[in-house]
């Protein structure tokens, strides 16, 4: 077994209360699943929208990243699975699909 | 753990009641802003670390920290709701003020105050409707007029211009000021039970919806009840009206849409405990010299209720309660249900008598239980033919596909004569 990061990227921003919920109902569901199936490493975390971003040899600090909000990242989580094609065929159950978003399946070097 | 199906937007609409008591009503915007970015954080983070004990305290705490980083922000460049005054100004006045606006209590009337504004004399009544639905209790566009059985691009106009309406009201609406208090309540009363007859009598389909729909208009009902100036007689009377109603949602529309007239239903299946609790309120809605069309209609209702057989109904009062209702509220819609009353007690014959006399009944020439009244009562009468003529129109102004059925099925009762 292999261990994968799934870089999150996008978010939904727009939606009724009742959408916004069903769309937490999937994201928990298939959290849920790759537990259940023994891929979830690491729960990761999720982190805010903007912080800040410090650049070069003179340390020059912005605020940020401000990128638009579908290349933002959201939050990572920590897979495991046989191979890399394995990896991405989980991805492909990520709810961040369903709105735009994207999952970046990276192997983490041992 | 699993949440309650409809947790966010109830909560929606009690966080951004309060936000916008904060804010000013200008500012609905930024409130709906704020809600929204609450909702976004609980999606992204309750999947990593579980849903938290209390979700509905977790939201309205994320909407307060949100809240304070925006009046901390903004303070120099808007302005927040007047009455705040310059509490917002420095640090040491602004946590105990918010800590005071977030109080269980503070909430409550909160909401009470959104739902007051919703009612805003400028607006017409189904704009009201609409804003309270949107705003209060979550709806999105997309899903009002899904219930509207409208367009959304229809609703979405009806919302944004209602919204303008009430973010140029300076203030909102004032509910420790007992005379406006009184003033606008029958302003209230109304835009709930149009509300409720959106989620009884309306044009979804969806047995789902329409209980929502009944469901939000008893909700906020029963605010205004633990209002000690929202307790009177007449919202005592609307809310036994909705309670004995919905008591017979069940048995009215089944589980796969289809209706049941009144006096084919099961009685077996209405809701005892909504017609016990809507009695208590019938009763607590007989002081005041104040008589509403809603104590006609819950009376109407209660004699139903109190029916364990159709045959057992005592028409001939509700005969009497529709005279009332007719001198009140001169309406076809209620000459119409009087006239049905009248052939329930005294034959068939005498309802299409009644029905020819009613006055306006050129206004009802859309409104397909008309032709349904008389459909049925030709039926009873033996003349098939004439019968399904009348179902037939009515089965071709159908509003939605339960009515469609329904007139469907009163047609193939007429079928021997079709057949030959």
């Amino acid at each position: 077994m292999s261990e994968f990061t799934y870089l999150f990227r996008g978010r939904l921003t727009s939606g009724s209360p009742d959408e916004m919920q069903r769309h937490f109902e999937t994201w928990a569901a298939w959290f849920k699943e790759l537990d259940a199936r023994g891929h979830l490493k690491e729960r990761g975390h999720p982190l805010a929208k903007a912080g800040r971003v410090v650049t070069g040899k003179q340390k020059i600090v912005h605020d940020g990243p401000f990128a638009e909000a579908k290349d933002v990242i959201g939050g990572y989580i920590v897979v495991e699975a046989a191979d890399l094609a394995q990896a991405v065929e989980l991805s492909k159950g990520c709810p961040i699909l369903d709105v735009g978003g994207s999952v970046e399946v990276r192997p983490i070097e041992m | 753990m699993e949440l309650d199906d409809h947790l966010f937007r109830r909560e929606a609409g009690r966080i951004v009641s309060v936000l916008t008591r904060i804010f000013g009503a200008h500012n609905l915007a930024l409130a709906e802003d704020v809600v929204q970015d609450a909702f976004c954080r609980a999606v992204e983070t309750w999947p990593v670390r579980g849903i938290p004990e209390n979700p509905a305290a977790w939201l309205m705490a994320t909407a307060k920290n949100r809240a304070l980083d925006v009046l901390r922000r903004e303070r120099t460049a808007r302005t927040f709701a007047p009455e705040l005054g310059r509490l917002v100004d420095s640090e040491s006045t602004l946590r105990p003020m918010m800590d005071e606006l977030f109080s269980t209590d503070a909430i409550k009337d909160d909401e009470l105050r959104m739902m007051f504004s919703c009612c805003h004399p400028r607006l017409p009544e189904e704009a009201q409707v609409a804003l309270m639905l949107h705003i209060l209790c979550g709806f999105g566009v997309n899903e009002i007029a899904h219930a509207f059985v409208s367009s959304d691009a229809a609703i979405k106009k009806r919302i944004t211009r209602s919204k303008k309406v009430f973010e140029k009201s300076t203030t909102l609406f004032d509910v420790s000021d007992n005379h406006e208090f009184l003033t606008r309540l029958p302003a209230v009363h109304r835009a709930l039970y149009l509300l409720f007859n959106e989620g009884y009598h309306g044009a979804s389909a969806e047995r789902a919806i329409r209980t929502e729909l009944c469901h939000e208009a008893m909700r906020l009902s029963a605010l205004l009840l633990d209002h000690p100036h929202g307790a009177t007689p007449a919202t005592y009377a609307l809310s036994a009206l909705m309670c004995l109603d919905a008591a017979r949602v069940p048995a009215r529309l089944d589980a796969a849409g289809q209706l049941h007239s009144i006096w084919e239903q099961e009685r077996s299946q209405w809701d005892r405990q909504l017609i016990d609790e809507g009695l208590r309120f019938l009763g607590l809605s007989a002081t005041g010299a104040d008589l509403t069309e809603y104590h006609i209609e819950a009376a109407i209702a209660a004699v139903h209720a109190r029916a364990t057989r159709t045959e057992d109904t005592d028409w001939r009062s509700i005969v009497t309660f529709y005279d009332r209702l007719q001198a009140m509220r001169p309406s076809p819609i209620v000459a119409l249900n009087r006239a049905i009353a009248v052939a329930q007690d005294q034959g068939p014959d005498r309802g299409i008598e009644e029905i020819h006399a009613i006055t306006d009944s050129d206004r009802l020439v859309r409104y397909p239980f008309y032709a349904a009244a008389l459909g049925e009562f030709e039926l009873r009468r033996g003349r098939r033919d004439a019968a399904a003529q009348h179902f037939r129109s009515a089965l071709s102004l159908a509003r939605n596909p339960s009515e469609g059925q329904f007139f469907n099925q009163r047609l193939l009762a007429c079928a021997p004569d079709i057949r030959g």
